[in-house]
Parts: structure tokens; sequence; C-alpha cells
């Protein structure tokens, strides 16, 4: 076992950890990809609503025998609409409005989960179980880790630009009423892309931080997307890997190694790292 | 080249325009007429509704009554058509987005793009002829929050150009900037209107509309005044605009 190469190869022998390195890459990639949006745009707060607020959706399509997806996307868009609605009609500020629908649908995701007989297991749902992956589920996640990358490149100019400026974008035509109901689709589905996993709670996390460490290493966007991405694929792998020595939680090797990623760059990041900017304030 | 035949057309026809926001009204019985070739300052203190008559005009507030035109068209349209170019505020804007200053500019093309944004040859042309024009193509590949002040609202300007817009609503344009680039800035907007472009622009600074605007609008919430600058400018409606207390 002292053999470096032996101690990369040894797990692959198992056909659960190939799929578990398949399953935690491609779903790095595509939520990397849509944390660059969530960063620029300031949605980290959203994408933590949205991914929880998914959880009756979820459990709804297991018992129903309906796709994922589909639960989740009518779930995540429509906690998106409640938190406007109620940011529109009340005085409460947005901040508190996004926390209290996202744990009304959270708890009502419980409630679902011990009331519905099903094979729901509410332990997979909430911390992943990207070891004991179904085949049914794998090809539904491949598929649509596919369709949301499709959709983000197809997108990628429109989108940033209603980051930076949805007035110029209103201003020149473009609809940004259906750019931001777009963003949010993604989100509610790439929820669920993470949620088999990392499962709902951390999967905030890939939703964030990978493009939140790659904002710290460059100010090119294109840059930034690829070094999210390879951010978000090595912690994949990396999790799965470290997650199999150690015999810990993948969901938990995979966040905390993003993490680390994200605590190197802010010291070392060559320009807006903390170390950089004390040298040369 | 686009609005070759209106020429002699409004270019901005605003009447009776009336704006609630949040059960409050903001505006009140507005009209305006602006017509090509022309700069017209928008005049009033912070909450006099100048932001408000801009947002309108985007299309961002709808607003509880009023017919508004640009050149002959209802908004919507002429947000299709590209007339419509909008200056942000400078605080309003993420300095530390990641795109550069040719990105921002580019953007000011989207609206003719096909779906998938990807620049043809006219696309960079534009870009090029309009960073050159505001000064900046040196500068083309800097993250915008590496720009002193000035060259930030040049960058906007560039996209303005690149858009190809005949109308410009430049919110506060002279904030912030110093008073070489407020020169530069001066000759870019006089420029723009020998070309047949209409300038609406707010500004607290008298003496630049003094030095610039063809027609003044003086608001508070309703008009206070509309006309010629230097009649609207002589009369004692400046007292109300800047005075202690408003209007009735």
């Amino acid at each position: 076992m002292s053999d470096p190469l032996a101690l990369l190869l040894e797990p692959l022998q198992h056909a659960f950890v190939i799929k578990a390195l398949v399953v935690s890459s491609v779903v790095g990639a595509v939520c990397a990809l849509l944390s660059c949006y969530m960063t620029l745009k300031g949605w980290a707060l959203m994408g933590d609503a949205v991914s929880h607020a998914v959880l009756p959706g979820v459990v709804m399509a297991f018992a129903l025998g309906l796709p994922f997806a589909l639960g989740a996307f009518v779930f995540g868009v429509g906690s998106a609409v409640a938190i406007g609605f109620i940011k529109q009609k009340t005085r409460v500020k947005e901040d508190t409005v996004i926390g209290l629908v996202f744990t009304g649908f959270f708890g009502l995701g419980l409630i679902l989960v011990s009331k519905v007989r099903s094979n729901v297991d509410l332990t997979n749902i909430l911390f992943g179980n990207v070891l004991g992956i179904r085949p049914a589920d794998l090809q539904q996640t491949l598929i649509m880790a596919a369709v949301l990358l499709a959709v983000m490149v197809i997108f990628r100019r429109d989108l940033l630009l209603f980051c930076f400026d949805p007035t110029h974008a209103h201003s020149i035509g473009i609809n940004t009423g259906f750019l931001h109901y777009l963003l949010l689709s993604i989100l509610s589905l790439a929820t669920v892309v993470g949620l088999q996993t990392v499962g709902i709670i951390l999967v905030v996390a890939m939703l964030v931080t990978p493009g939140a460490t790659a904002y710290l290493l460059t100010d090119r966007f294109g840059v930034l997307t690829g070094l999210a991405m390879v951010s978000g694929v090595l912690s994949g792998v990396a999790g799965i890997y470290i997650s199999y020595w150690l015999d810990a939680s993948p969901a938990g090797c995979i966040v905390v190694f993003q993490t680390l990623q994200f605590l190197l760059a802010m010291l070392f990041a060559p320009r807006h790292g903390i170390i950089r900017r004390w040298r040369s304030p | 080249m686009t609005t070759a035949g209106q020429v002699k057309q409004e270019r901005i026809l605003v009447e009776n325009l009336s704006v609630d926001y949040l059960g409050v009204v903001a505006l009140e019985a507005v009209s305006l007429r602006i017509a090509a070739s022309s700069i017209c300052g928008v005049i009033g203190r912070n909450g006099a509704g100048k932001s408000t008559l801009f947002k309108v005009l985007i299309g961002l507030l709808r607003p509880a009554r009023g017919n508004m035109r640009i050149n002959g068209r209802c908004l919507a349209a002429a947000r299709r058509l590209q007339t419509v170019a909008y200056m942000p505020q400078s605080e309003t804007v993420d300095w530390h987005f990641p795109v550069s200053v040719g990105d921002v500019v580019l953007m000011g093309r989207y609206g003719g793009m096909n779906l998938l944004r990807i620049p043809n040859r006219r696309d960079h042309v534009a870009v090029r002829d309009s960073l050159h024009r505001v000064g900046l193509w040196d500068l083309r590949n800097r993250q915008i929050g590496e720009l002193s002040g000035g060259q930030r609202k040049r960058v906007f300007l560039a996209r303005a150009l690149a858009q190809e817009a005949s109308v410009l609503l430049l919110d506060e344009p002279f904030e912030g900037v110093d008073t070489g680039t407020e020169k530069l800035m001066t000759n870019l907007f006089l420029q723009f209107r020998d070309e047949g472009r209409s300038l609406l622009l707010s500004t607290h600074d008298l003496n630049q509309v003094r030095e610039l605007c063809d027609q003044v609008l003086l608001i508070n919430r309703t008009v206070l005044a509309c006309g010629n600058t230097r009649d609207v400018l002589a009369r004692e409606a400046m007292a109300f605009t800047f005075g202690q207390d408003g209007p009735p």
C-alpha cells in the first residue's frame, strides 16, 4: 500500500468507486459552472434556499414514481416565486423572507418523508449516497447534467450580462424575466443533480465554493469558469479517494476539499490573495 | 444610420406621465418633447424623480398613466430596435466583475446578435471604433475595476456608441469625474448631438447645463419648468427646486 500508484489504482477495482468518481466529477463540473453565476449575481443565499426547498418536490416525485427533476423544478422555482411574492407584498426584508420560505418548504419535506409510505431514504437525500447510487439515478443524473451544461453554454453570454448589468440587458430588448427564471430553473435542477452526490444540505457548497475560489484567482470570465470547473472536478475525484482511504463520508470529503481550495486561494492568490495584499498594500 | 429618415421627428415624447412607487406618487403629469440632435438636462434634487423618469423610459418601471414614444414607437419596440442606451451611475456598477473593457463595450451589440451572441466582423468593427472614439482602445483588455473614474464613465459611453443608439440616457454622467475628463465628455456629448443623437442627462451641476444643454427639464415630482435652457434657468423656478421648501 505504500506504493503511491497502487494507492490510486486499488480503489478502481471496485465498480462502485468508479461510478462514484464519474458522478462526482460530472456533478462537480456542472455545479461549478453554475457557481460562477451564483457568485457573481450574489445568489448564494438564494442557492441555499432553493436547494433546501426542493425537498418536498423530491419526496413527492419519489412517492409518485416521477422523475426527481420534475418535483425539484416545481418546488425550486416555486420557492423563488414565493420569496419574490412575499417580498413584494410585505415590508419584511428579503433575507428574512428567504430564511422563512426555505425552512417552511424543508419542514414540509420532512413531514412528507415521515408520512408518505415509500422507499425514500431521508439520509440519502439529506447527505447524498454517491457510493450506492442506483443505475437509474446514475442515468438520470448524467442526462440532466448534460442538459444543464448545454443550456449554460448556449446562454453563457446572456447570463453573464444578466449578472453584470440587467438594466442594460433590459434596455436592449433582452428578456431579463426569462433569464431570471432560467437561472432559477438551472439552480433547481442542479440541486437535484448535486443531491445524488453530496445531498441537499451540502449541495449549496458545490453551487458556491468553486466559483468563489476561481473569483479570487482571475479577472477573466472565461478563465473563471474554466478554473471553477477544474476545481469542481478535482474536488469530486479527490473527495471520493479521500473518503475511500479514510472510510469517511464522501459528501463531507468533497465539500471540505472544496473549502480547502478556497482557503488556499484566499491566502495565496496571485493578485487578490491576503498574503499578496499584505506585501503590497 | 437607422434614424436617417426620422431626423425631423420627435425623438422622445412623454405625455402626462404619472408614476406611483410603492403607493407614493413619484412623478405626476410629466410631459416632455425632445427633438433629434438635442441635449436635454434633467435637474432636480435627490428624490425629485430624475431616476424614475429614466427607469420609465428604459421600461423598468410601469407608469400609472401616460403616453411615451421614442422615435414614434412604443418603448418596447424602441428597446428591440436598440434605440435607447442607458449609462448607469458609477456606484451601481460592480467594478470587481470579471469583465474587460472590451467585453463591456461588446455588450452594447448583444441585442443585434444571434442567440449565442457570437460577434461577427461588424460587431468587432463597431467595438473597435467606439473604443477609439472614447480613447480607451489601448485599455481594452483591462478589467473594468483597473480604470480611473473618468475612464470608467467612458467605457459605458463606448457601449452606447457600439449599440448605435439614437437616444442616450445619462444618469449623473459628471459625478466623480475630474475636470479633464469632464471636458472630454462634454466634447463627446456635443459630437453625439451633432451626429443626430438625443441625450437626456441628469445632473446637479447648473454650469454644465448652461454650457451643454439645448433644453432643460426642471422637476420635482412634477414639471416645474421645461424649455429653452436660458429661459428656464433665469426663471424663479430654480428657487423651488433647490430651495429649502419644495413646491406645494
